[in-house]
């Protein structure tokens, strides 16, 4: 009876697991399986293999110029959100002040607003502001999305960091700057760079925001957005985000690498009753 | 417990680090109260006390972490005020050893002597010397992390060696260890330190720490020094019942002072009878009355028709098994607190039944007054 009632329970859960994973991943394989499909229109059977498609990106202007633009967005994106993450999650791992928590709430609280009001909201304070729209804006909507992100894996890599290193360090003869060089630096640079890496990717893939606030010149998905109106453009926007999917996978991937490895680095190594 | 190595080194009496009326407050709590006390160079010294005594807080000082509200510190005759932590000649031992987790260990080692721009053969070899003092030879390209508590605790202790400063400070050092080898670490560092002559300045709450390696200790209370004497001293002759209760068990005895005179009191107890003992330094009459105390391994049950010349009688009410000794709990007529007697087993006082009558001896020299 508990036997029978186990192999149900296990069946029907692993069946739901299988149905689950399914859903959730066969749209994306269907993405680069139709971007090397000869067909203009995505449909089985597959008419044959070809990378023309792919061939095709590099002799678009309009998408090298979209392309740069969401380069520049992201970096730029990346940079501003980490620097100003690392300040928000030093201070939240390192001091005790009253507010802090609620301070980390209203930091992190960009993750559950709904984007598009988010998006309004930002469109009607610059434009209030009486700035014009450009790349410039879109980068300060993708700081306030890409913050909470940066927080998330900068307080996982500084939490637990023994101040008493640094205190090592200036006993053993070393200045301020020093330590921050030799000891400060090595043992949080994998969570910084983890950071960067993971805002980049959001600010790369994020459209609403963009959309918002761009002016004239698009980034990619907004590009990918204006494409979709064109059915023969369909199998370059394939290869594209295929690509896309490709790069995104890879940067989160490295970037949770480096999480782990900086997460560990600065669990308590002391050796209390080790 | 290990015994204490016989290596005395002879130390001279130049003063190495003098702190003068330190107080330390934090608003209106003061975690050192006008603190005065003189180390010596050469000497391993301890501050004991229990935790919040404010033994923390002055090493702390001495290392440049934190700075006294008033009062002074000077090390090798020079003053601290205004000294940054990186320019002290002083290295420090961490409680959590801090380790810097990515570098090897002789990186680690390694570290301040980079400051030093010395010649790379140079570096290599102080590093060498350094690791050998510790005994880690050969483990220099080990990860921190992959070295185990007693390792980790030597590294650190390299790295503050090789310095060669002139007062090397131990927070705690080994209150991570397990028993066996914190009692190890007590004799290794003690020989470490007789070796390399450095002073060494040793914060502790664990009292057998304390007496088994140390020259001199003070005994620190709530940001007060409550005594600064020898280990023997500290735990013979304990200015106050504080002191005395924080270094081990202490029967106390209260008395009536018949004579007072410059060195010695004599004095009327109900159980030992008249007693003549030295008079603690600090010692301040409270009208008649005055507390004796002595440790319950100072009484030594007597045998059979064994006599001695100082006795007392009474009956076991309470017996308690530790091993190798047994506490024995016995009532003295006259006495309102019962006596604590340590008895080394090997004559079978674990066999003692509760009830029995029986005779203690005991040494007049060992009944020591001291302040409430």
């Amino acid at each position: 009876m508990m036997a029978m009632r186990r192999f149900l329970a296990n069946g029907w859960l692993s069946a739901y697991a299988f149905l689950y994973v399914v859903f959730l991943y066969l749209p994306v394989i269907f993405l680069p399986i139709f971007s090397v499909n000869t067909a203009a229109t995505p449909k089985f059977p597959l008419s044959g293999f070809t990378l023309k498609w792919y061939e095709d990106l590099p002799r678009t202007p309009a998408l090298l110029d979209a392309a740069w633009n969401s380069l520049v967005v992201g970096v730029s994106a990346a940079i501003l959100s980490t620097v100003l993450g690392i300040l928000a999650a030093r201070s939240i791992t390192r001091y005790r002040y009253p507010g802090r928590r609620a301070i980390n709430g209203l930091i992190m609280a960009p993750l559950v607003l709904p984007e598009i009001i988010v998006a309004i909201s930002l469109l009607l304070v610059i434009l209030q502001l009486g700035l014009s729209l450009s790349l410039f804006t879109v980068v300060l909507g993708h700081v306030l999305v890409c913050i909470p992100y940066s927080m998330t894996v900068l307080t996982a890599g500084f939490e637990g960091f023994d101040r008493s290193l640094e205190e090592a360090s200036a006993d053993l003869g070393e200045s301020a700057f020093g330590t921050f060089r030799r000891v400060t630096l090595p043992m949080v640079a994998p969570a910084i760079i983890s950071s960067l890496l993971v805002c980049f990717t959001i600010s790369l893939d994020e459209f609403l925001i963009a959309f918002f606030l761009t002016g004239t010149e698009a980034t990619l998905p907004i590009y990918i957005w204006g494409q979709l109106r064109f059915a023969s453009k369909l199998p370059g926007v394939l290869a594209l985000g295929t690509l896309l999917l490709a790069a995104s996978f890879l940067l989160m991937t490295v970037a949770e690498i480096l999480r782990r490895r900086a997460a560990k680095r600065t669990q308590n190594e002391g050796g209390l009753y080790a | 417990m290990p015994e204490r190595p016989q290596t005395e080194r002879p130390q001279t009496e130049r003063p190495m680090i003098e702190i003068k009326s330190v107080t330390r407050s934090y608003g209106a709590f003061k975690a050192l109260d006008d603190a005065s006390l003189t180390i010596k160079e050469g000497e391993f010294f301890s501050l004991l006390g229990p935790s919040g005594c404010g033994k923390t807080t002055l090493l702390r000082m001495i290392a440049g972490f934190d700075n006294p509200t008033s009062g002074s510190i000077s090390v090798d005759g020079q003053s601290m005020e205004g000294i940054p932590a990186n320019r002290r000649p002083t290295n420090m031992v961490f409680q959590s050893y801090a380790i810097f987790p990515h570098l090897n260990v002789e990186q680690n080692v390694a570290y301040g002597l980079k400051r030093l721009k010395l010649e790379r053969a140079e570096e290599k070899r102080r590093v060498e010397e350094a690791l050998a003092q510790v005994s880690l030879t050969g483990l220099g390209k080990r990860l921190a992390t992959e070295l185990s508590g007693g390792q980790r605790q030597r590294v650190a202790l390299a790295r503050a060696l090789v310095m060669r400063p002139k007062v090397l400070l131990l927070d705690e050092p080994l209150s991570a260890l397990d028993k066996k080898l914190r009692e190890q670490m007590q004799v290794e560092l003690r020989r470490l330190q007789q070796a390399v002559g450095i002073t060494f300045v040793l914060v502790t709450h664990d009292q057998y720490e304390a007496l088994a390696m140390s020259d001199r200790i003070a005994v620190m209370f709530g940001g007060r020094i409550a005594q600064v004497a020898s280990p023997k001293e500290i735990y013979q002759r304990p200015v106050n019942r504080q002191v005395a209760d924080f270094l081990g068990g202490m029967n106390f005895v209260k008395a009536e002072i018949v004579e007072e005179n410059g060195a010695s009191l004599v004095v009327d107890t109900l159980g030992f009878g008249r007693i003549k003992t030295d008079k603690p330094k600090a010692f301040v009459r409270n009208g008649g009355a005055a507390t004796l105390g002595i440790r319950p391994e100072r009484l030594r049950v007597l045998w059979d028709n064994a006599t001695a010349k100082f006795e007392v009688a009474g009956k076991v009410v309470e017996r308690h098994y530790f091993g190798e000794i047994t506490h024995l709990i016995v009532e003295i007529p006259g006495l309102e607190k019962p006596l604590s007697v340590t008895e080394t087993n090997d004559f079978g006082a674990d066999d003692i039944p509760v009830g029995t009558s029986i005779r203690l001896a005991y040494d007049p020299e060992a009944l020591v007054a001291m302040a409430d």
